[in-house]
């Protein structure tokens, strides 16, 4: 038995006491040894690994800093810098983005990317809508669904590609709210990724970015198609935003270079990303086509991805600019 | 149908035994941080449950019925008051601890205290009566007949200890939400542990990794559970 009188159980606390206070030590110690970035983001951008497997690496190689993704959907993401977490956000979903800025928590709002989002089916196609323009394939849905032929699925969880998904229902005519009540339509709640095979499962229909569906299908996880991908409307677009260094005492002038990097040296990861594996990029960069500024995918951009300055469309409007080198697109 | 699951099952071996880096960081991760937690836990549940089985006072049996009715906590719960505490604009977010390891083990210690107070006080008071009166018609003081009241539960508070542990060690809700399922190469800052990881490969559809971690997850708690056991047979 273990000798247990006064001087022994001192000396065990003592040293229960050491080990917590080292680890405690070396916690700390490690955090300020490195430089660290913490960015909430989307699932959508987390899921298909472009992150942790290509931007966080090359990043810390070229600048020394480490960034932690925290992956929620866009409305968590938010609230995630609302509440100090964050150095700088990357969601999408315009409408939010410029909320966030208003309440003065975020500056300097960059795009850095896009891809499109897509609603996908089964093969067979039971609601018919393969191949029709966004809004004529949602009222479609509609009359299918309520006829009980198909069903379609929402993600619900406030994320930017719900945020799309109300936005498009609004064009087509319907109140999300009201219809997400109806018998044929779902609401999952969670990520991109878990929604997709919720829908896989029940043969139903749902709107996705095309980069966590290619990743799922050509994983071989999912065998729905893709029924509607043409169309403006679909255009999803990518940006950071720093969060304000008056809210909050964040690491601004870091999440600055990160900025800064993403609009250059990065672009080309995004752009490369996933070729090798899915044949074609999931998502696409952006500044090049800013920078030429013209054509048909800049002006879906500009109406999609930037925001009313005074009648001048930009990327981040002036008041909402701080100590910024940077040169924002308008 | 089923040639996923063997596939999985199959790789899953694979991953184990060629001891993939990524795997084997994330097991000693859970380990380190739900010890550390056992470490934490004891040096406030320890006297808290050893007082509550030694002393009589007024109240006594409310308070042990708190920690009894905290036995069953849900973590999710607990980790978002917990989330709510830690964040830099919470009240106690100046410890820094949101999205750490030590963030973890912290939320962890607290989900683990009703345990090891509830068995300790428990374990005390079983042998408590017969102990203390033998200690003291021995003539033995008050505080060396407390003493030998401990030394009596001992086993019951290492059992205490074990079942702790693998609470600790088998909980998603506190890791996902304090930690936040971190992962980046190669840094030292990552939060990944057992049942976040094998959430997160799970939804993603890398079945196998999911599968050789869950194969981890579950032997370490039957390890645990069988230690347990034999402290238990060699202590009656």
């Amino acid at each position: 038995m273990i000798a247990l009188n006064r001087k022994t159980i001192i000396v065990l606390i003592i040293l229960l006491l050491g080990i917590v206070v080292v680890s405690w030590y070396s916690q700390t110690a490690k955090q300020q040894e490195y430089r660290i970035l913490t960015i909430s983001t989307t699932t959508s951008l987390y899921d298909t690994g472009l992150l942790e497997e290509a931007i966080a690496p090359a990043f810390k190689e070229k600048t020394g800093i480490v960034i932690r993704f925290i992956p929620k959907g866009t409305g968590a993401a938010i609230q995630d810098a609302k509440n100090g977490l964050a150095d700088a956000i990357i969601v999408h979903a315009r409408n939010k983005e410029v909320k966030f800025m208003e309440e003065g928590y975020g500056v300097n709002r960059k795009v850095i990317a896009y891809n499109f989002f897509v609603v996908v089916g089964p093969k067979d196609d039971p609601a018919g809508i393969r191949g029709l323009n966004p809004v004529e394939a949602l009222k479609k849905m509609v009359e299918a669904g309520r006829a009980g032929k198909a069903v379609w699925v929402s993600r619900d969880d406030g994320s930017g590609t719900n945020t799309k998904e109300v936005v498009l229902w609004e064009m087509a005519g319907f109140d999300y709210n009201e219809i997400k009540n109806e018998k044929w339509f779902r609401c999952t709640g969670t990520g991109m990724g878990k929604t997709l095979l919720y829908t896989n499962n029940i043969r139903a229909y749902t709107l996705s970015d095309i980069g966590t569906y290619l990743k799922y299908y050509k994983d071989g996880l999912i065998d729905l198609d893709v029924s509607v991908d043409k169309g403006e409307e679909l255009i999803n677009i990518y940006s950071i935003i720093v969060v304000n260094p008056k809210k909050f005492d964040k690491d601004f002038e870091g999440a600055m270079i990160l900025v800064e990097w993403l609009v250059s040296d990065g672009q080309k990861i995004i752009g490369e990303y996933g070729v090798d594996k899915y044949g074609r990029p999931l998502f696409y960069p952006i500044v090049d086509i800013l920078e030429k500024g013209s054509g048909t995918l800049f002006d879906w951009i500009v109406k999609y991805g930037f925001i009313d300055d005074n009648g001048v469309m930009t990327e981040c409007p002036k008041k909402y600019r701080y100590k910024a080198d940077t040169v924002f697109f308008e | 149908m089923t040639e996923y699951i063997i596939k999985g099952i199959q790789h899953a071996f694979y991953l184990i035994f060629t001891a993939n880096p990524d795997v084997i960081e994330i097991t000693l991760r859970s380990i380190k941080v739900s010890g550390m937690a056992i470490l934490l836990t004891t040096l406030w549940g320890l006297p808290v449950g050893i007082i509550l089985g030694i002393s009589n006072f007024f109240g006594k049996n409310i308070i042990k019925g708190f920690f009894n009715g905290l036995l069953g906590i849900p973590t999710v719960v607990l980790g978002l008051i917990l989330y709510l505490m830690l964040v830099p604009a919470g009240p106690l977010g100046f410890l820094g601890l949101i999205y750490t390891e030590m963030g973890i083990s912290l939320g962890q210690a607290i989900l683990i205290t009703p345990i090891i107070v509830s068995f300790v006080a428990n374990s005390i008071e079983l042998v408590e009566n017969d102990i203390k009166e033998l200690a003291m018609t021995l003539g033995a003081g008050r505080i060396e007949a407390s003493l030998a009241v401990i030394r009596e539960a001992i086993g019951g508070v290492m059992l205490a200890m074990i079942a702790a542990f693998n609470r600790a060690v088998a909980e998603l809700g506190i890791a996902i939400v304090i930690g936040g399922n971190i992962f980046v190469k190669d840094s030292a800052l990552n939060t990944r542990v057992l049942t976040t990881a094998i959430q997160m490969y799970t939804t993603r559809g890398e079945i196998d990794i999911a599968i050789a971690l869950g194969i981890i997850l579950l032997s370490i708690t039957f390890i645990v559970s069988i230690i347990s056991n034999i402290i238990q047979s060699k202590l009656t």
